[in-house]
Formats: structure tokens, C-alpha cells, sequence
């Protein structure tokens, strides 16, 4: 098992989350978690990612077997753990080539790697921003500064490809998308499939899932996973919507 | 922990007593005797062996300092400073080398303890570089005396005259009567005056008409003596059509008392000439407290006397414990440009209050000011500008854009921008935000695997991009490392 969240209890600003949510993610799943709005499904990602803030009153998560919760968002990185944000953030003034090095090599540095040269890097995103239609301009640009809501997730699975992590946390990757950006956007995804890589796959909607198949379904409300199922149930929660769990999770 | 509290408590933790520059060299020195007197005065003209009118131009200075009083008006607070307890001069014993040999091997060793970019380090150890490429030009200046020049047989190929300002005065007394306080007069400030009559040494350049300056000047200024106040003064000329690019670093040794700096720098272009300047300021800032860093007094300025005339300052601003420096621009030529690219970093208890004077006199003058100021831990930091057009400045045009970027809680951010125009065509911008580091902007590095030093390393020096590439390249490396430097432990 690559990922265990075992009763995991959250509050955020005194407000509880979480209320004791357990899921599990095996090597090379792709598990979609889906759930209506104030379920929970983003403070998951950031309570996995480490934001601060959010305060784990009970639980544990482990990646590998070792509970990650007392180490710092960078030390989680560097052991394989990705999210791409629902709102990437901005960073003036920092290039987008430079913004990914630096995180690479960063990396690397904890993992004990060496640093990549330029050459290599250079040689690694070209190849690797082609496939997801990042011109070269783009990249010289500041990091997600005047880039269009699809830019900005390409850009976020763009830097999911060069880091190549063994957990993707993608946070409603499809907000926001035209049917045209979200296809670019999946195929990107789907490119990074692999044995070796489990992802967490938040949505509220269906429709990413249709170019996104998942292995496995899980239905948060209010803090819990409340129902898990094979990709079918997806379907099952686009035609008769979140109403039904509403009871069952109080 | 929430995020604020934690960066509150890495905050207070900040250790900037580990100093990565402060260490003391251990060097004989000759100095005046303490205090300040007409006959420091003397014993200083005597060392360096002065013609009587540059003696006579210093005690003018000391008697008109006498009658001034320290300014007030900075947001700037440290104890009153006795002037009659700290040396005004010295000098390491041994000088007037015939070549570098001959430079004190702990003078080397203390470049290579502040970190002097490698290709310095060889030209200063006297290793020859293939043809062609770009070359630094070292006018050493050991705590006051320089010890060590180089490149002067090609600088004098050209023309320039690159050479510590003692011998200028002997070998060029013609140029340095004529331009020496024609931008700063002795009369112009506390500290200025105060640095006429005691200036120590420093740098002068004069660039011939027509004349590239085939290399970048560059200075480095370091305080070594303890209770020596430094006093450097530097004067700049570049002719008509001349064009130099100088550039200044310096960082100082740790010290208990408080070490005061006033230096003055003079730039004079005359006709389409330009001079570019650049300054790395690393000084020591003083301890967790506050204590014992140095006091940095500066003026600096530049007269674009000349038609078409361009001057342009650069500064990174990192150490001293406090900071008074507003290096400014005369646009006396018609046409004339000014510019001021400034990176300003305060941390611990530092105290910064700079800026500049943008002052229009000649017809379609322009100037541009970008001024980017970081504050973090408990330190103060505010840009203090002056843009003027004269009543006869018409088409006059500056462009101001000043923003401050904070760092935890206890640290503060202040603008105080001053805009006269006396003529009515004339056009002035400014543009001013104050920012705080975002936790957001942190996170989002973070998880991408950058620690916290470097994630803020990254989003600061994204944030001064603008002025890090006004910089020359080889320093422009350099800055960014001390920005990084500067910052350490300021974030949780």
C-alpha cells in the first residue's frame, strides 16, 4: 500500500473538516475522490501536501508504511508526494524554467541526487512541455503570471511530469476548463500512468473522469469517505447527484 | 503552529551574529591620534604628503563642519555618536608596492574569506587570461589605503586614468581642483563635510573624450580597524562621449562599537558622455541586538552636466546597521538622463532609510527610478525620494516605481516620496506598493520540494528582477547569493 489515511480528524481555524476519514491508495491506482462542495476534498489534498493551518486533531497518514504528518511540505515532496493546485499560485518575477530547476534540483539535493546540468534540464522540458503544448515563450514567462486558466493546469501537469512523483494529488484539475483544455490537460495525465504511480484524482464533476478512468471511487461527505466503488459509481453520482449521501454521513 | 506565529518565532530566533564576513585581520597600521582636531586634519594631509591646497581645502571643511549639526530627519535611530572617540585614520604599514607580490598574504587571504570572485582573485594574484575576454580592473582599497592596482598599464593605454584618489591628487592636482566637490560641495551636508576634511582615500577616474573605458571598474572597500571611521572619497569623470561602468562591493569585519562610514562619491558627465555605477553594500549589520554594526552615511552623487549626458545607479543594499544614502542625480544638461535601480534589504534590527533626488534642470530631462524595498525580522526600511523639475525644465519626465515587500510582523515598510514641478510640461509617475511575502506563494514553492530559505530566496528575488538586471553580470551572480544570504532564517 503506497498511501494509508487512517481516521484522520481536521479542523481548520477551529472549524472541523475531517471526521475520521480512511482510504486507501495501492501502487498504480488511480483513485478518483469525488463529493460536493465543503465535503472536504480540498482540505485532503492540503492536509496530504502539508499546508499549515490545518490542524490534524486525530489520525495518522502514512506513505510507505511512515507517517508523514511531522514533516515539512518539502520533505513530503522530495519523498514523492505531488499536488496540482486548483488555483496555482503566482510567483512574479520568477521564470517558469527557472522556478521548475529550482524545484528539481531541490529535490534531488534532499533525496541525495545529483543536480541535473542545463543541458540535461533543458533537453528534459523541452520534451517534456512539447507534449503538452508549452511553447518555449511560455516558459520564459513568470510563473502562472497572466497565464490563462489553461495554461496554468497544463503548467501544473507539466511540472508533475518533470518531477515525476510517485503520488499525484490532482485538486479539481478541471475547474475551470473548456472541453478542449481539459482533453490536453488528461492526456497529459493519462501520458503519466504508470505501475510505479498512484494518483488521487479530486473532482466534482464526472466528466473529467470520462477522459481520467479511474480504478477506484470514493465518495466524501462531510469529512468521511461514505461509499468506494469500481468507476461505475461515477456515473451512478452524475445521475442522481450527492442528495443521498447527505444522511448517511451524519 | 499557524503560519504567522511560526514565522514570528524563526524570526526571533534570527542569529545574525554569525556574520559570515566578521572576522579581523591582523595587520600593523598607523593612526591618527583619537579624536578629531585640526591637527587630525594635519596629521592626514601629512601622511598622504599633500600639496597645500588640498590641506588648505581641508581645514576649510573641518572649520565649516564645526559650525553643522548632525541631521535629524531620517527615519533612522541610534545613540548619539561621539565624535572625538574614534580614529580618523589608518593605514595598513606597508605600501606603495611595485607589484602585487608585495601585497600583504593576509590581505589576499581576506579576499578569499570574503568570497572575491575567483577571476578577481587571479588577477590579483596575477594570472593571465586568454585574450578577449572581459576584465575587472581591482583598485583595492584596504581598509584606507590602496594596496593594490591593477590593469593600469591598459587603462592607460586608453587614456582612463583609474588610481586611489591620494595620488590623483599629486599626479592630477590640474583635474582634481577642478571637479573635486564641484558636485558635493564641502558645504553640503554633515557628513560630506565632514568627509572632506578627513577623507581617507578612495578612487578617481577620469575618462578622455570618445574614450570606452575597455574594462569594469571595480573597488572593493572593507573596514578593518576597529573605532576607524571610514571615509572614502570617490570622484568620477567621464568627458565628452566617454563612457565607464564602475563597480563598487564591500563588506566590513564584526565589531563591538559602533563604526561610522560617510563616504562621498562624485560623477561628472559632460556631453554624451555616460557613467554607469553599480554598489554591492554588504556591511557588517551588527548583532542580534543591534549592536556594534556599522553606521553608513553616504553621499553620493552625480551632474549630468553635459547635454545628452546619462548617469545610472545600481545599489544592493544589504548590510550597515544603519543605512543614510540618497544617491541622486544633477539633470543639468539638456536631454540628460538619470536612472536609480535600487535593492534595499533590512533584517534583524537594521535601520535603511534611502532613496534618491531626481533633480530637473535641463530641457527634456528624463529620469527613471525603480526602487525595490525588503524588510524582515525587526528592521525598518524606507525609500525616501525627491523628483523636481525646475522652472525651466520643460518636458521634464520621471518615471517612479517603489515597492516594499515585508517579511513576518515586527518588521516595517515606509515610502516617503517628495514631487515638485515648477514647470508645467512637465510629466512625473509614481507607483508605490507595499506587499507582505505570501504564505501562499511559500506553500506552493514548498511543495514542489524548495525548503523555506529557498523558497524565499526564489519569490524575493523574483520580486527584485528589475534592478538585478541593471546589474553587470558578474555582479549581478553575486547579489543574488547575498539577497539569499541576507535573508537567512528570516522565514519559518
Amino acid at each position: 500500500m503506497l498511501l494509508e489515511v487512517k481516521n484522520l480528524h481536521v479542523e481548520v481555524e477551529d472549524k472541523k473538516i475531517l471526521n475520521g476519514l480512511t482510504l486507501s491508495v495501492e501502487k498504480g491506482q488511480v483513485a478518483a475522490i469525488m463529493g460536493p462542495n465543503g465535503s472536504g476534498k480540498s482540505t485532503l489534498a492540503y492536509v496530504l501536501a502539508g499546508k499549515d493551518n490545518y490542524k490534524v486533531t486525530e489520525g495518522d497518514v502514512l506513505l510507505d508504511g511512515k507517517s508523514i504528518l511531522a514533516m515539512a511540505p518539502d520533505e513530503r515532496a522530495a519523498k514523492g508526494l505531488f499536488l496540482a493546485f486548483q488555483y496555482p499560485v503566482e510567483v512574479p518575477g520568477v521564470a517558469t524554467m527557472t522556478f521548475l530547476r529550482t524545484a528539481l534540483n531541490a529535490q534531488r539535493k534532499t533525496r541525495g541526487e545529483a543536480e541535473l546540468s542545463t543541458p540535461e534540464f533543458m533537453k528534459l522540458v523541452r520534451e517534456t512541455s512539447k507534449h503538452l503544448g508549452i511553447d518555449q515563450e511560455m516558459l520564459r514567462r513568470a510563473v502562472n503570471v497572466g497565464f490563462s486558466g489553461g495554461e496554468k493546469k497544463r503548467n501544473e501537469i507539466l511540472q508533475m511530469a518533470i518531477l515525476q512523483p510517485r503520488l499525484a494529488v490532482l485538486d479539481e484539475t478541471d475547474s475551470g476548463l473548456d472541453i478542449d483544455a481539459l482533453k490536453i490537460v488528461a492526456e497529459g495525465v493519462n501520458r503519466l500512468r504508470s505501475p510505479k504511480r498512484s494518483m488521487i484524482v479530486i473532482t466534482h464533476y464526472q466528466r473529467l473522469l470520462n477522459f481520467i478512468v479511474p480504478d477506484v471511487v470514493h465518495v466524501l461527505a462531510k469529512g468521511r469517505v461514505v461509499k468506494s466503488g469500481g468507476k461505475e459509481l461515477a456515473l451512478e453520482l452524475e445521475a442522481k447527484g450527492y442528495a443521498q449521501y447527505a444522511d448517511e454521513a451524519a | 503552529m499557524p503560519a504567522v506565529q511560526e514565522t514570528v518565532e524563526q524570526v526571533r530566533r534570527i542569529d545574525v551574529d554569525q556574520y559570515k564576513y566578521g572576522f579581523v585581520t591582523d595587520i600593523e597600521s598607523e593612526k591618527a591620534p583619537k579624536g578629531l582636531s585640526e591637527d587630525t586634519v594635519r596629521f592626514i594631509s601629512a601622511k598622504k604628503s599633500e600639496p597645500q591646497w588640498m590641506l588648505d581645502w581641508r581645514l576649510e571643511a573641518y572649520k565649516r563642519w564645526q559650525t553643522m549639526r548632525e541631521p535629524t530627519w531620517a527615519r533612522v535611530d541610534y545613540p548619539k555618536i561621539d565624535y572625538q572617540n574614534a580614529y580618523y585614520y589608518s593605514a595598513p604599514k606597508k605600501k606603495s608596492l611595485a607589484s602585487l607580490d608585495e601585497v600583504d598574504p593576509e590581505i589576499l587571504k581576506t579576499y578569499e574569506k570574503l568570497g572575491i570572485p575567483l577571476r578577481e582573485q587571479e588577477i590579483l594574484a596575477g594570472v593571465v587570461r586568454p585574450e578577449g575576454e572581459r576584465r575587472v580592473a581591482v583598485d583595492a582599497v584596504f581598509d584606507s589605503v590602496s594596496v593594490a592596482t591593477t590593469f593600469k598599464e591598459e587603462l592607460k593605454k586608453a587614456g582612463v586614468i583609474f588610481m586611489p584618489m591620494s595620488e590623483a591628487v599629486r599626479e592630477h592636482p590640474e583635474l582634481v581642483k577642478k571637479y573635486l566637490g564641484s558636485v558635493v560641495p564641502t558645504s553640503d551636508n554633515f557628513f560630506a563635510t565632514l568627509n572632506s576634511a578627513v577623507f581617507s582615500d578612495g578612487s578617481f577616474v577620469y575618462v578622455p573624450p570618445g574614450v570606452r573605458c575597455p574594462m569594469e571598474l571595480s573597488t572593493y572597500f572593507r573596514i578593518n580597524e576597529a573605532n576607524t571611521g571610514q571615509f572614502e572619497r570617490t570622484l568620477i569623470i567621464a568627458d565628452k562621449g566617454a563612457y565607464v561602468s564602475y563597480l563598487e562591493g564591500c563588506t566590513a569585519p564584526m565589531r563591538d562599537e559602533n563604526q561610522l562610514h560617510a563616504a562621498v562619491v562624485e560623477l561628472v558627465a559632460h556631453d554624451d558622455a555616460e557613467i554607469k555605477y553599480s554598489t554591492v553594500q554588504n556591511w557588517y549589520p551588527g548583532d542580534a541586538d543591534g549592536k556594534g554594526g556599522i553606521f553608513n552615511f553616504v553621499t553620493k552623487r552625480g551632474d549630468c552636466r553635459g547635454a545628452r549626458s546619462k548617469i545610472s545607479w545600481t545599489q544592493v543594499e544589504t548590510g550597515s546597521a544603519i543605512t543614510w544614502k540618497y544617491p541622486s542625480c544633477i539633470l543639468r544638461g539638456d536631454n540628460s538622463r538619470g536612472e536609480f535601480y535600487s535593492i534595499a534589504i533590512s533584517n534583524g534590527r537594521q535601520q535603511v532609510d534611502s532613496g534618491t533626488k531626481m533633480l530637473h534642470l535641463g530641457k527634456n530631462t528624463t529620469s527613471r527610478i525603480i526602487s525595490k524595498g525588503i524588510a524582515a525580522g525587526k528592521s525598518n526600511n524606507t525609500y525616501r525620494g525627491l523628483v523636481t523639475a525646475h522652472r525651466k525644465a520643460a518636458n521634464a519626465r520621471n518615471f517612479t516605481n517603489c515597492d516594499s515587500l515585508l517579511i513576518g510582523d515586527q518588521c516595517g515598510a515606509h515610502t516617503v516620496p517628495y514631487i515638485e514641478a515648477k514647470n508645467a510640461s512637465a510629466v512625473f509617475e509614481h507607483e508605490a506598493s507595499t506587499s507582505k511575502i505570501s504564505e501562499d506563494m511559500l506553500f506552493y514553492c514548498r511543495q514542489r520540494g524548495m525548503s523555506a530559505e529557498e523558497a524565499t530566496a526564489l519569490v524575493v528575488n523574483g520580486f527584485v528582477k528589475d534592478v538585478l538586471q541593471q546589474l553587470p553580470m558578474e555582479f549581478a551572480v553575486e547579489a543574488q547569493k547575498l539577497i539569499s544570504i541576507s535573508l537567512e532564517g528570516s522565514v519559518g
